[in-house]
């Protein structure tokens, strides 16, 4: 095991796979101004796999999250060097539309941020902006499916023109996937999904985050370490802004390789 | 035992020590309480004193003396080489023709200077009334009527109790003056009567032909040019500072420009619209277009600041769900930034309007000060609007532009009230919860 020392923020595991890989991230660095916040940073992703970034708050795990759709664009002090190449295509390429990257990278978000509008116009957002419906009938598709595949739909379908700020939280954040998945993304971004969430309702999600498994790689931060144990196949912790460890789920939870990993998924510390 | 005692013993002297400090505390509040109400109630008085006064002043410029005349629409003054052409029927001695009538009312009146007297009985404006009559008619040439027309001011400022007779000498109304309105009132002569000049006339010489419609008509078209102006402009350079310009120190100058703009005395608006649009674009003077540009300027950053508080307060998460589908920052803010903010920017529109509908000083820099008598029909009209109107008036020396003056305060007081009110129906419909 490895201990405190000069090599003790180095990644261990296995960061990098040899197939399926979805993403793959080469030396990248997020900073806030001048305060480094994810420090050289290699990781690859599994294609139809759940990746959980889990570590204690601050850690910059939620940082990197936000690299993959270049949500951190918005901020306005935040640069990244690096590579995040999805499919063969480096994110922070300048040929890279933003928005087009967005289209294919859904995210949700770690309070429920439903538009102040109906349920139905909040899933119909996306696919009308991108144009993927070509009537009403199609859009009205593409609506019940998202909302069936978020395990909403039997729930809501009497009420698509009740606003969605009406459902309660645990509804709002299934609808938030619903929204997310409606326009057919690759890979399904997750910040704290659950963190907000009563535990019946994150019971709710953590199935609906093993069903869209088979379809969508999902990269999920928590910081319940049961909810990563449950829902991912893979588990990276994250620490001061360096990725300690990477490797499968059962490896990490059951037999560490770094110390830091084990004091935090034991409790020690975080 | 001993010990649970030294504990109940501890805790009851810290329990009486937060009551000892709850009672200042309480007394701390009760306190502010009072002044708050104080405050309040100070407010309150002040605005009762003020609708008091001014409807006090001025509900009785809602009436009108008029009298009554029995009026022969005589075709030797009218029309006397009988053609029936317009032309010369608006050129009948329509004036000659009430002289007449009052003299046929009182025939003893022989001397030249009481006749003078005897023909201010009634408006200069009965003239004008028989004329209108004639043209809308011509029929009537030839018939006499029994009609209603204002009398001057004098007399109705007498009617309304304006002017004391009984305290002594009043240099306007002679004696006999007197005698004759006692004599109209006994016949019932004399009525008041739904003063509608008021309503719908513009600006006169005579209190009584005067009305505030050409100012009304030329506030709507400069509150229109205001707001057509300065919404979009406001709206659109909130939207760009606060969602799009890169934080540097040209937009914190600029930031700060504006600012400083909110807080510059109106006047200094007047001055530059005087320079830059009436000397250097060559634009009318008097128009409400340039009212309208002025009050632009001066509204501008009220409606920036108010525009760019209710963006500030839009959640970010709102735009991160917006960006996370795949939104455009362009889309984000239109479909759903925007119409979040809405209500805030339209209260802080309709607050900035509100301010320019009760603006006076800058719009005297760029001569809507003038006496208009006509109604302004387009935004290049000479016209005036409602404050000014107020000013002139308050600064006319006949007694019956007092009441007139309060009766333009409280049409003024209901158009804000009205704007206040939309502002509140609005936000109101429009704001969403999330």
């Amino acid at each position: 095991m490895i201990r405190d020392g000069e090599d003790s923020f180095k990644t261990v595991g296995t960061p990098t796979l040899q197939k399926n890989v979805k993403i793959s991230c080469r030396n990248v660095n997020v900073f806030y101004g001048t305060k480094q916040a994810i420090k050289d940073l290699s990781v690859d992703i599994a294609d139809k796999e759940v990746t959980a970034f889990i570590g204690p708050s601050g850690c910059g795990k939620s940082t990197f999250l936000r690299c993959f759709n270049r949500m951190n664009d918005t901020i306005k002090c935040c640069t990244v060097t690096g590579e995040i190449i999805i499919d063969n295509e480096n994110v922070y390429d300048k040929k890279v539309d933003p928005v087009l990257l967005r289209a294919r990278i859904g995210m949700v978000f770690q309070k429920p941020n439903p538009f102040p509008k109906s349920i139905y116009q909040n899933v119909a957002y996306g696919p009308s902006i991108h144009g993927l419906a070509k009537n009403r009938a199609e859009l009205d598709d593409i609506v019940i499916e998202s909302l069936e595949k978020a395990g909403l739909f039997e729930e809501v379908k009497d009420q698509l023109n009740h606003p969605g700020t009406s459902l309660s939280g645990g509804q709002q954040q299934r609808l938030c996937i619903a929204r997310a998945i409606s326009v057919q993304p690759e890979l399904i971004l997750m910040d704290e999904p659950c963190s907000a969430l009563d535990p019946i309702a994150t019971g709710k999600i953590e199935e609906l985050i093993d069903e869209l498994r088979q379809n969508y790689t999902i990269i999920i931060v928590t910081h319940s370490m049961q909810q990563a144990a449950r829902v991912s196949q893979r588990t990276a912790f994250f620490h001061l802004g360096s990725l300690i460890e990477v490797g499968n789920t059962n490896k990490i939870f059951i037999n560490p390789e770094h110390k830091l990993t084990q004091d935090y998924i034991t409790g020690r510390y975080g | 035992m001993n010990r649970t005692g030294l504990q109940t013993k501890e805790s009851n002297a810290r329990l009486n020590l937060i009551k000892a400090g709850l009672k200042k505390r309480y007394f701390k509040e009760r306190v502010f309480r009072f002044f708050g109400m104080v405050a309040i109630l100070t407010a309150l008085a002040m605005l009762a004193i003020l609708f008091v006064s001014i409807t006090g002043k001025g509900y009785t410029a809602f009436e009108q003396t008029f009298v009554r005349l029995d009026i022969t629409f005589d075709t030797e003054m009218i029309d006397p080489e009988n053609t029936g052409a317009k032309d010369v029927h608006s050129k009948g001695d329509y004036g000659g023709i009430v002289k007449k009538s009052l003299r046929q009312m009182f025939p003893d009146v022989k001397d030249r200077r009481q006749k003078r007297d005897l023909y201010s009985l009634a408006s200069s404006g009965a003239a004008f009334q028989l004329r209108k009559m004639v043209l809308s008619d011509p029929s009537i040439i030839g018939t006499t009527q029994t009609i209603w027309v204002p009398t001057d001011d004098d007399v109705d400022m007498l009617m309304k109790g304006h002017i004391k007779v009984e305290s002594g000498v009043s240099g306007r109304i002679k004696p006999y003056k007197l005698e004759w309105i006692h004599s109209l009132k006994d016949r019932g002569a004399l009525e008041k009567r739904f003063n509608r000049a008021l309503f719908t006339s513009g600006d006169s010489r005579e209190p009584e032909l005067a009305g505030i419609w050409g100012a009304v008509v030329g506030s709507l078209y400069t509150m229109m040019v205001t707001l057509l102006l300065s919404f979009p402009l406001g709206v659109a350079t909130a939207v760009y500072l606060e969602e799009f310009a890169p934080q540097n120190m040209w937009t914190d100058i600029i930031e700060v420009n504006i600012n400083n703009l909110a807080a510059v005395p109106s006047i200094v608006f007047g001055l530059l619209g005087l320079a830059v649009f009436l000397n250097f674009f060559g634009l009318p003077r008097s128009a409400p277009m340039v009212g309208g540009l002025v009050l632009s300027l001066m509204t501008l950053p009220t409606i920036i600041i108010a525009s760019r508080a209710s963006l500030k307060s839009v959640p970010p998460s709102i735009r991160e769900g917006a960006l996370g589908v795949g939104a455009s920052k362009m889309q984000a803010v239109t479909h759903h930034v925007l119409p979040l903010a809405m209500p805030g920017m339209l209260t802080g529109t309709i607050i900035g309007m509100a301010r320019a509908l009760g603006e006076t000083a800058p719009l005297l820099m760029i001569g809507m000060v003038a006496f208009i008598v006509d109604i302004p029909t387009g935004i290049f009209d000479i016209a005036t609007v409602l404050p000014v109107q107020i000013y002139l008036w308050a600064d006319s020396p006949e007694r019956a532009f007092v009441e007139r003056t309060s009766a333009a305060i409280i049409m003024l007081l209901a158009f804000l009230l009205l704007m206040n009110a939309a502002a509140v129906v609005l936000r109101n419909k429009f704001e969403k919860r999330w």
